[in-house]
């Protein structure tokens, strides 16, 4: 573990953490309506996976996408502004939180369908793959997708194609208040991916070393042109699944268990024990954030909303088309 | 056999050549060639387009011509294949997809209305879906409910689509190029009793607007709308209704969304009587939209209430006769159309 890695490993998931806490503030003071999926407790996930990928890689992710599209690089004023709307926004102020979008850094956006990403994921691997292009596609989801049926056409067609996608599962074991094994007959994700002969792991989701290095190894086998992967990352969201959820149907007992194995600090931690950063590091990284998300609340509440409603439905208002091709 | 002779028997089915006649099948194949040769970002997949030809024969020859990655035999997975024609168009392709019959795309929907249709709009502009789905319906030969449908007043309520519905080899041939060569999702509803249809076709032509309607019988008396086979219907109606002296203007919508009022208002205004013929239900159909459109864009020019004619409002029977009657036919036509000019 170089020291550089450890920073940005540290800075993305106090980032996310402080960002979130952030959405959720400016949710309760009327700043972003709709709905907020928030992160907290997921972070190694975002952090390992899209650290290990390549900048050309494009990147499908769902509607808790928040730290998806900061970790990817999307300035977190622009994600912020998106979330109250502003024509600042990185989608215009016309997505929200759960459709984020920024086609230059081939983030394809935040879907709010379970389940879309998939198809998605295979579409964009497969133009990659019919023009011999080198990148891969990373596929966010949720364990509460794997049974649409589009993860199992999507599955099945991107092995069948040999499509350079790594899949990622984001196992937090509820799909909102229906806990795994009241809903999946066979609970360890990775396992279905033997239906299609793909090549799948599980790893713990709340280690961001463990993550990145799973993460790192399974891009090597997809961007080889050996065919798609599935990673599971066994993960946990401390929060119900939207702000309109408190969560209830989790024991207290539960909720402090799995807090006790923090990702962020848990990593913070063990980068001073293995002195891969110091406190003034630490200390730094804090700064940083603090400023960033409060520049970036700043910048939200400064820009001015979205106000063109027919912008965007077509190419340009829709008439009666007089191409000749 | 192996996949090997199958490809070498697939070979030797070679794509359709130009004539000054065509069916319809033949004009939307070489519209496939044209433009698969003029822009190698353009691939078709589908349920049986490559080895097989296309149910319809639409992409028989394109196989053999441009290989796997561009001719796709997909597995039976409708709603992942056309996401995934979504998925290849935001990142530069411009995917055509087949779906085998319109009332497949049910499982579809959720890639054309969740996805197609809206991506432009929800990433602020930055996203742009080139995304082709064809697709035939209609009442064909007693293919019974599941199989029958048309499914256009349902496709032509989604904003961020453009729905066109060809009918001729001409406009075939050219709506599917402009479809292909548009920058938004395009719905392109095709019939199954008119692919072995045969009309005249000239490729050097200049194609009308994707969305225009166009004028297929001029008349003083009464503007019948209509698209698909029910231009047949209403050119039929028109003949049998010329006998006795009244002339009737038959009108090819052509496209759906948008739908070419301009060129209704002005046949409305010269006629003063209009009639609707759809093969898709008449409740909520594509029919109301129009009737109430006249009725904000020429009230003052209409002698009577706009009328309607569409399928009844029921599942499509498997029985030959009961299906017949389902669906307007020419003498429907002629019955209304003497009903509306006497009152």
């Amino acid at each position: 573990m170089n020291r550089d890695l450890a920073r940005k490993f540290l800075f993305d998931m106090t980032l996310a953490r402080a960002f979130e806490q952030a959405s959720a503030e400016q949710y309760a003071q009327g700043n972003i309506g709709g709905f907020l999926h928030l992160y907290p407790g997921e972070e190694a996930v975002a952090v390992g996976i899209l650290r290990a990928a390549d900048p050309g890689d494009y990147v499908v992710s769902t509607y808790r996408e928040h730290v998806h599209a900061l970790v990817r690089g999307i300035p977190a004023r622009a994600v912020m502004a998106e979330l109250f709307g502003r024509a600042s926004g990185c989608s215009g102020g016309y997505g929200g939180s759960m459709h984020l979008f920024d086609l230059e850094r081939r983030f394809l956006g935040g879907y709010a369908i379970v389940g879309e990403t998939f198809p998605v994921a295979i579409g964009a691997a497969y133009w990659l793959r019919m023009r011999e292009e080198s990148e891969a596609v990373v596929c966010f989801f949720g364990d509460g997708a794997v049974n649409q049926g589009t993860f199992h056409e999507s599955l099945n067609m991107a092995a069948l194609w040999k499509l350079p996608v790594l899949f990622v599962c984001e196992n937090n074991r509820y799909q909102i208040g229906t806990e795994i094994h009241r809903h999946s007959a066979v609970t360890e994700v990775y396992k279905r991916a033997c239906a299609y002969g793909m090549d799948a792991e599980r790893v713990d989701g709340m280690d961001v070393v463990a993550v990145y290095q799973a993460a790192e190894a399974a891009l090597r086998h997809v961007h080889a042109g050996n065919g798609p992967y599935l990673l599971e990352c066994e993960t946990y969201r401390y929060r119900g699944h939207s702000m309109a959820d408190s969560g209830a149907y989790r024991s207290e007992m539960e909720l402090a268990q799995e807090r006790g194995h923090d990702p962020v600090s848990g990593f913070r931690e063990r980068a001073q024990s293995e002195s891969w950063l110091d406190e003034r590091a630490l200390q730094q990284i804090d700064a940083e954030v603090e400023e960033t998300v409060a520049d970036a609340v700043r910048f939200a509440q400064e820009s001015a909303p979205q106000d063109e409603l027919l912008a965007n439905v077509y190419r340009a208002p829709i008439d009666l088309y007089k191409g000749r091709p | 056999m192996s996949p090997r002779n199958h490809n070498d028997k697939a070979g030797s089915i070679a794509v359709a050549e130009a004539r000054p006649e065509l069916m319809v099948w033949e004009a939307l194949n070489i519209a496939h060639d044209h433009e698969m040769h003029n822009d190698d970002s353009v691939f078709l997949l589908g349920e049986d387009v490559g080895l097989y030809g296309g149910s319809y024969r639409v992409s028989q020859g394109l196989l053999a011509k441009y290989g796997e990655w561009r001719v796709r035999d997909t597995p039976i997975s409708e709603g992942s294949f056309t996401g995934l024609g979504v998925g290849a168009a935001l990142v530069g392709g411009r995917p055509i997809i087949e779906i085998m019959t319109v009332n497949f795309s049910l499982l579809a929907l959720d890639a054309i209305i969740n996805m197609a249709a809206k991506l432009r709009y929800m990433s602020g502009g930055q996203l742009q879906v080139p995304l082709v789905v064809r697709m035939p319906g209609g009442v064909a030969h007693q293919l019974a409910a599941q199989h029958s449908q048309r499914l256009e007043a349902m496709l032509m309520n989604v904003p961020g689509l453009r729905v066109v519905v060809p009918g001729t080899p001409q406009d075939s041939y050219w709506q599917l190029r402009q479809a292909v060569r548009a920058d938004d999702p395009v719905v392109v509803l095709e019939h199954e009793l008119l692919y072995f249809h045969k009309g005249p076709f000239d490729a050097d032509a200049s194609p009308p607007p994707m969305h225009g309607a166009a004028i297929r019988r001029h008349g003083k008396h009464l503007t019948v709308i209509a698209w698909h086979r029910m231009v047949e219907v209403a050119l039929e109606a028109a003949t049998r209704l010329a006998d006795d002296g009244i002339e009737m203007e038959v009108i090819d919508l052509r496209s759906l969304r948008p739908i070419d009022l301009p060129t209704l208002v002005v046949s409305v205004g010269r006629t003063g009587h209009a009639l609707v013929v759809e093969e898709d239900c008449r409740y909520g159909g594509v029919g109301a939209e129009i009737a109430a459109s006249l009725n904000e864009r020429c009230y003052d020019d209409l002698k009577q209430a706009v009328h309607r004619l569409g399928a009844a409002d029921a599942p499509t029977p498997y029985e030959a006769s009961l299906e017949a009657a389902s669906i307007p036919d020419a003498t429907a036509v002629v019955n209304a159309a003497r009903s509306i000019l006497r009152s």
